[in-house]
């Protein structure tokens, strides 16, 4: 077993958070580690990224070859494209569809998507959504990480412990939060990844779940809401036009 | 036994003070800065170990050499770059020798992720004529401490420890053994091993010429420089490198030598040579092994190929697919092709910074000059070159602002701007404010006080507030010439208007921009 997994996003989102969860969930689990990271000018609102491998067995370098990551995970939709040729034919894109625009060429978010959608394998979630209301914008990282959580090789404990780890020097209160984001995203993930499991186009799948309560994701019932909407556009459609976010439980009635 | 999660680094830090170490010497740097932190965070409670940052990297090392003459153990951390302003105490320290263990931890940055340039610390060790050793991973920083501080009291040499960005700032868990007892202070009485007088001076450097047998036998035997004899074809790696290799390769027919101590191992490389027909050499960073192994005029026999034959790019960090590529390896099939024309994210100064103010302050009251050009210096107000401020045009090295203005004033340019950080300013700024000074020259320095060491990671700093005024007053700035502003947007045309009437004047002036790092204060 190796898993070899680039984290990315925008500096001041918190990538370094993700990688002390997964380095430690490794570390507990007896596995062989590496992590590269960045420091210095670049953590100044720049792109960054941190490579993170684990394996049972020795790990050589701590750069990942190109074509090898397992997983890009990102915080960020646009800088999924900066690792995506690192990734191996068969690998996975977790990342969240809230952008981060401090530059002033930031591509149409849409395109963005779209792109991201060509990988089969993909988990996308809304991070800012979900992580607001988990109770805090800043979780973004936290949700990304849950969102990934089911493809990596921990339980959900070993992980949600580190998190704890992660900031409880900062109160009860903010882990509450982190733990919070980092369990809807998980379902999120689950949830997304189910629709998609059952036949749901990638984009109806995250468009779904973006109009869904985050506190209500339950990714046991993704194969009645594909049942429910997912062979009828306008059924969809439909629950999409709604005002407001609706519970994951209200699945309208088979056609 | 259990591991630790630590830094390259950090595993640094943790193995000197498991060896004994009583005091850390460092100027921040990237990416040695995590270093010293570690040490002082890890020994604050114990409070026995020495830790407080140095104003520069020549009077960390000097501090350093004073605890080792002192008996005690100590190391000295800095970034490739660094050494080079520590050279002169560096240098010397190898001609006089050491008293109690000391070691130079320099961290190189191939591929110039923060900094001015990819010096190789590895030539800096050749030339002071010390051992060095390459660890290859976190395990071997903290491990080769214990051997470093042995050597060093054992052959009374200063020793170095090389390390890479990718080593420096990547974490993995370290193995950790039981903490040596520091030295009892016992200070050197041996004087003319310390005092470089001409006569003194030819004796210690020709002890260390005489010991120069001894590290290379030390080199030779050291289970770190490992010799695999198989086919015709050889492959040399030094430090990390090896990782990149061995990601390509798991069983294979070269016949390989790792090179992690040095001076290079010249028996080894001579076998090596003598069993292969094909050469290939991996460095992170110059071509040393190489260029020693080619010589002037090539080694007949052996097809020798590099950095300098463009197997390896000449410039630029190594990874694991510049090492695929020189071994001839197809890439990896992928599942995507690098993005074209993606957009780019720079870093930039930090929304509300006070660089920001400073700066669009400085270009209006510049705006009414022909192109004027500032001087700068390093930290994060460098970034103040990129769009859309676009207010200063060099960066050269620490302190170089001041210096270059002063030498620009002289050839008869005028307004003659340097603008440099606080702690920059302590570290290399006042020597040559002083010369400006003593010389009357026409200049005008802008130093960004934001009371912290910014880019690094909010360090103290040295010279801010109250003490950096005294400073600039004791450097002979005149009362009236010494003006500090509050670089707030609030602010901005007050501010202006005093850029414009020190540069009105014809003279030395410094204009002080006050205002707290935004970092340093979501920190404190």
């Amino acid at each position: 077993m190796e898993k070899n997994i680039i984290l990315a996003g925008v500096g001041g989102q918190g990538i370094l958070s993700i990688a002390f969860v997964i380095d430690n969930a490794a570390l507990d689990a007896g596995f062989e580690f590496k992590q590269a990271e960045v420091h210095g000018m670049a953590q100044r609102g720049g792109a960054v990224q941190s490579n993170l491998r684990y394996a049972d067995h020795e790990i050589h370098s701590d750069l990942i070859p190109k074509g090898a990551a397992d997983m890009v995970l990102s915080v960020e939709p646009l800088e999924v494209m900066r690792y995506w040729h690192f990734l191996r034919p068969d690998g996975w894109v977790v990342s969240s569809v809230t952008p981060y625009i401090n530059i002033p060429d930031y591509p149409e978010t849409d395109l963005v998507l779209d792109q991201l959608a060509t990988f089969p394998n993909c988990i996308l979630v809304d991070g800012g959504l979900i992580a607001k209301a988990a109770g805090n914008l800043r979780a973004q990282n936290m949700v990304a990480v849950g969102a990934a959580s089911s493809r990596l090789d921990f339980t959900e404990d070993q992980l949600l412990k580190y998190v704890e780890a992660l900031f409880k020097p900062k109160g009860e209160k903010i882990v509450e939060v982190n733990q919070r984001a980092f369990r809807y995203g998980r379902a999120a993930g689950l949830f997304f990844r189910g629709l998609v499991d059952a036949g749901m186009t990638i984009p109806s799948a995250l468009r779904l779940s973006q109009k869904i309560a985050p506190e209500t994701y339950d990714p046991a019932l993704a194969a009645d809401w594909f049942a429910g909407v997912g062979r009828d556009e306008r059924r969809l459609e439909s629950v999409l036009a709604a005002d407001e976010t609706i519970t994951c439980d209200r699945i309208p009635a088979r056609a | 036994m259990s591991r630790e999660i630590l830094l390259g680094d950090e595993a640094v830090g943790l193995g000197a003070i498991h060896s004994g170490m009583s005091g850390v010497y460092a100027y921040p740097g990237t990416p040695s800065t995590e270093i010293f932190e570690f040490v002082e965070r890890a020994t604050k409670k114990a409070g026995n170990v020495h830790a407080f940052w140095s104003t520069n990297e020549k009077v960390a090392y000097e501090e350093a050499l004073g605890m080792s003459w002192a008996g005690k153990r100590a190391l000295v951390c800095m970034k490739h770059v660094g050494l080079n302003v520590a050279a002169d105490a560096f240098m010397n320290s190898a001609v006089t020798g050491t008293n109690g263990g000391l070691v130079l931890a320099v961290a190189d940055d191939p591929g110039m992720h923060s900094s001015q340039n990819e010096q190789d610390s590895r030539y800096f060790a050749q030339f002071a004529l010390i051992p060095c050793f390459e660890p290859r991973n976190q395990q071997e920083c903290y491990d080769m401490m214990f051997e470093a501080f042995d050597m060093s009291e054992e052959l009374a040499l200063p020793v170095m420890i090389r390390l890479v960005t990718r080593i420096a700032h990547s974490r993995a868990g370290v193995r950790t053994r039981p903490a040596r007892e520091q030295n009892p202070l016992n200070p050197s009485r041996d004087i003319k091993k310390w005092t470089l007088l001409p006569s003194n001076a030819r004796v210690q450097y020709k002890h260390l010429t005489e010991k120069q047998p001894i590290l290379l036998q030390r080199s030779e035997e050291s289970p770190h420089n490992e010799l695999v004899l198989a086919g015709k074809k050889g492959i040399i790696t030094c430090g990390l490198a090896e990782n990149y290799l061995r990601e390509n390769i798991s069983e294979s027919d070269y016949s390989i030598l790792s090179i992690r101590q040095y001076p290079v191992p010249a028996g080894k490389i001579r076998d090596l040579v003598g069993h292969v027909d094909e050469l290939l050499i991996l460095e992170d960073g110059y071509p040393l092994v190489e260029s020693m192994i080619r010589g002037l005029f090539g080694l007949a026999g052996v097809k020798v190929q590099g950095r300098m034959t463009g197997e390896v790019p000449r410039t630029g960090e190594l990874d694991p697919d510049i090492v695929r590529a020189a071994l001839g390896l197809a890439p990896l099939p992928a599942a995507h092709a690098p993005a074209a024309d993606l957009a780019n994210r720079p870093p930039a100064l930090c929304k509300g910074c006070p660089h920001t103010d400073s700066f669009r302050a400085l270009n209006e009251a510049l705006s009414t000059f022909d192109n004027p050009q500032v001087f700068s210096d390093i930290g994060c107000y460098t970034l103040a070159a990129l769009p859309p401020l676009e207010a200063i045009h060099s960066c050269v090295a620490m302190g170089a602002s001041i210096g270059m203005a002063a030498g620009a004033a002289h050839a008869g340019y005028t307004p003659a701007v340097a603008a440099i950080g606080d702690s920059t300013f302590s570290h290399g700024g006042i020597t040559p404010l002083l010369s400006a000074v003593q010389q009357g020259v026409n200049l005008n320095v802008l130093v960004l006080d934001n009371d912290t060491v910014g880019m690094t990671g909010t360090q103290r700093s040295m010279s801010t507030g109250e003490t950096l005024d005294q400073i600039i007053l004791g450097a002979g700035i005149a009362g009236e010439h010494l003006r500090v502003i509050t670089p707030t947007p609030r602010n901005h045309e007050t501010n202006v208007e005093i850029f414009r009437e020190e540069l009105a004047y014809d003279g030395p002036s410094v204009i002080i921009a006050r205002r707290t790092c935004l970092e340093a204060i979501k920190r404190a």
